[in-house]
């Protein structure tokens, strides 16, 4: 049974290794580049939190400028992670079973000496560890690829910048770690239990290519804020940290900066020393032109307001990976288990 | 000694349709059975519940003493060609060996390679560029090489021409009298049947009609030949399975073993093929008598 299951996914899996190694030899190329940069920058000797954050921001914009390609490749890395999972559900899962349906060869393969339980179990198995194998080994050489991005962002006081760049944020988050290997494993179970249910390939592929994009959209949104409760921070705010301010005559929003080097930020704001938001009215020596520049910080620290924070400490980036990647894992397996009972009990003919 | 194949009261029904209905048959092991019936009647149904392809809606079936499908050992006893048998279309014969060789510890590699030098396929070509009549071969091959006690095929000659259907029944007998092999074989090819049978179910509309040994089955049936008459002047104690007129003369086909002693009647053997087709051609659900399925008692 493993010799046949080889036998039909060898042209997949050498399309699929072919392009994993041209992947990987441009990213080992442009990842030293990008390691030496960051030896260059200082970063690895830096002391004070706030000699770390200006080689920090210095690090991350040179990241992001626009003569160096690291940030494009960046971004690439992290689409090619979300679109792989779905790829190996469209087109290693949903025809797996169905095209054996199409063709009628599941009689002829039915009709050996093994059962259709063992002939299921051994499909899934080793078609579902090489989706596996493929998403983790593209999701660590790109966690290695950003390593230097993540030292960065991570460093006491290395904040500044990296919203666009922090593996923590709800779209990167599934970019990177382990979680890929969930998505991978969730995808191509999916994928099979469409075509199970629809039994035709083309369909079954539309089915799973939307199931998952709704899935992916819904995890952050919905599921991954409440694996655990965030963390409430209230501090002082001192209005010289404060790097956006947005004044109307009658308004003044306040977005404090994130001091918390590489957490995922779900709130962020000033309130008032009784706790509740602050929207404003400015103080008058914000509004007035003659009024000293000094002034408009000093009538804002008069204000006496707080930044209350709520966010998931970077500490938590692996207990997150964890959790993702076994709900996602133990989710593929309830899929494979249902595939199983389904061609069981149904008898297709 | 366990029956080929044991059904009691099996039925099948898809969606708002009997595919089999009340199907209640045992066939003693050793037999090559014939399955007769026309397109639609349920043949396909019966091999595929059989096979264990199929679930039955209600009763049970057992082959060789075993549920069909139930485990590693009932499936290699049991062989099976689908009508029209689907190949992996990218492997060469040769994989296809291989995958028979991989699947079936029972696999008789000799007698696979020995059919295949027979036949002159070459082991590198791919099954999607086999012809019809070289697919049919490659499976039975595959069917056969895995040694089973029961084979079951399903129109196995349907597509292919006269000489290669020839061909194909040769090699099967040959293979039922080296192995001691049962065969259950569906066909609307009645002469072909007549050739390789020695055992007979007919089913037309769902049910079983006729089931038994074809020898017992003509022994059992005869033509009357007589005068024209009305319907309460003809013999009594017999069942009329067919008759037929002219202006003068009626013609029955009754089942019976006694003989007629009426002179009026001249009575004379019946042809298998006349025989089924006179089953085949009744409307369904219209069999005299109390209970529709005839079985020859041993």
């Amino acid at each position: 049974m493993i010799w046949l299951t080889w036998r039909q996914f060898r042209m997949q899996a050498v399309v699929a290794a072919a392009a994993l190694t041209a992947v990987i030899a441009a990213l080992a190329v442009t990842g030293r580049g990008l390691s030496h940069l960051y030896g260059d920058s200082g970063l690895a000797g830096c002391q004070a939190p706030s000699d770390c954050g200006r080689l920090a921001a210095g690090f991350l914009d040179q990241v992001k400028a626009s003569g160096t390609h690291y940030y494009a490749i960046f971004i690439l890395g992290a689409v090619l992670l979300l679109v792989v999972p779905a790829l190996i559900g469209m087109f290693w899962g949903a025809p797996l079973i169905t095209h054996e349906f199409e063709t009628g060869t599941f009689r002829l393969a039915w009709n050996q000496s093994v059962t259709r339980t063992r002939w299921l179990a051994v499909k899934l198995g080793l078609v579902g560890l090489a989706s596996m194998t493929a998403a983790g080994l593209l999701s660590l050489i790109m966690t290695w690829w950003s390593s230097p991005i993540n030292r960065a962002i991570d460093l006491p006081g290395g904040r500044t910048g990296a919203a666009t760049l922090n593996r923590f944020a709800p779209l990167l988050f599934a970019t990177g770690g382990i979680a890929p290997v969930g998505y991978a494993a969730f995808a191509f179970a999916l994928g099979v239990t469409a075509g199970v249910l629809i039994r035709r390939t083309v369909p079954a592929m539309a089915v799973t290519l939307v199931v998952f994009a709704a899935v992916q959209v819904a995890m952050p949104l919905w599921v991954r804020p409440y694996l655990m409760p965030p963390l409430h921070s209230t501090t002082a705010l001192d209005a010289a940290s404060i790097p956006t301010l947005n004044i109307t005559p009658t308004q003044m929003i306040i977005t404090p900066a994130d001091s918390q080097p590489g957490a995922w930020v779900i709130a962020n704001q000033a309130v008032t020393a009784g706790g509740r938001a602050f929207a404003g009215p400015p103080p008058q020596a914000c509004l007035s032109n003659s009024a000293p520049p000094a002034a408009c910080p000093a009538a804002i620290n008069r204000l006496h307001l707080r930044q209350a924070l709520v966010y998931q400490p970077a500490s938590r980036y692996w207990p997150f990976q964890w959790y993702e990647t076994l709900i996602f894992l133990a989710l593929a397996l309830a899929l494979a288990g249902f595939c199983g009972w389904w061609i069981r009990r149904r008898r297709l003919s | 000694m366990t029956s080929l194949l044991e059904t009691h009261a099996v039925a099948k029904r898809y969606r708002h349709r009997w595919a089999l209905a009340d199907c209640t048959l045992t066939i003693p092991a050793g037999h090559v059975v014939g399955l007769v019936g026309p397109n639609g009647a349920g043949k396909t149904t019966l091999l595929h519940l059989a096979t264990g392809l199929l679930a039955p809606t209600s009763g049970t079936i057992e082959v060789l003493g075993g549920q069909p499908a139930a485990g590693p050992a009932q499936l290699a006893k049991v062989g099976f060609l689908a009508q029209d048998p689907a190949l992996y279309a990218s492997l060469s014969v040769a994989e296809h060996l291989r995958l028979g060789a991989h699947l079936n510890p029972g696999w008789d590699a000799r007698l696979a390679a020995d059919r295949i030098s027979g036949l002159g396929l070459d082991p590198a070509q791919r099954a999607g560029k086999l012809s019809g009549g070289q697919r049919a071969q490659l499976a039975l091959t595959m069917a056969l090489a895995k040694r089973p006690e029961a084979l079951l095929l399903d129109e196995p000659v349907a597509s292919l021409d006269p000489l290669a259907r020839r061909q194909f029944l040769q090699d099967l007998m040959v293979a039922a009298a080296a192995g001691g092999l049962s065969i259950i074989m569906s066909s609307h090819l009645i002469g072909d049947l007549e050739r390789v049978c020695d055992y007979l179910i007919v089913i037309t509309a769902a049910q079983v009609r006729l089931a038994g040994e074809v020898d017992r089955l003509l022994s059992a049936h005869q033509l009357l030949t007589g005068p024209r008459r009305d319907r309460p002047s003809m013999p009594r104690g017999h069942q009329i399975i067919q008759q037929s007129y002219t202006v003068r003369q009626t013609t029955l086909l009754v089942r019976d073993g006694h003989p007629v002693h009426d002179p009026a009647w001249t009575s004379s053997p019946v042809g298998l093929e006349d025989m089924v087709l006179a089953y085949l051609s009744q409307p369904g659900g219209e069999l005299p008598g109390p209970r529709p399925v005839l079985e020859v008692q041993r």
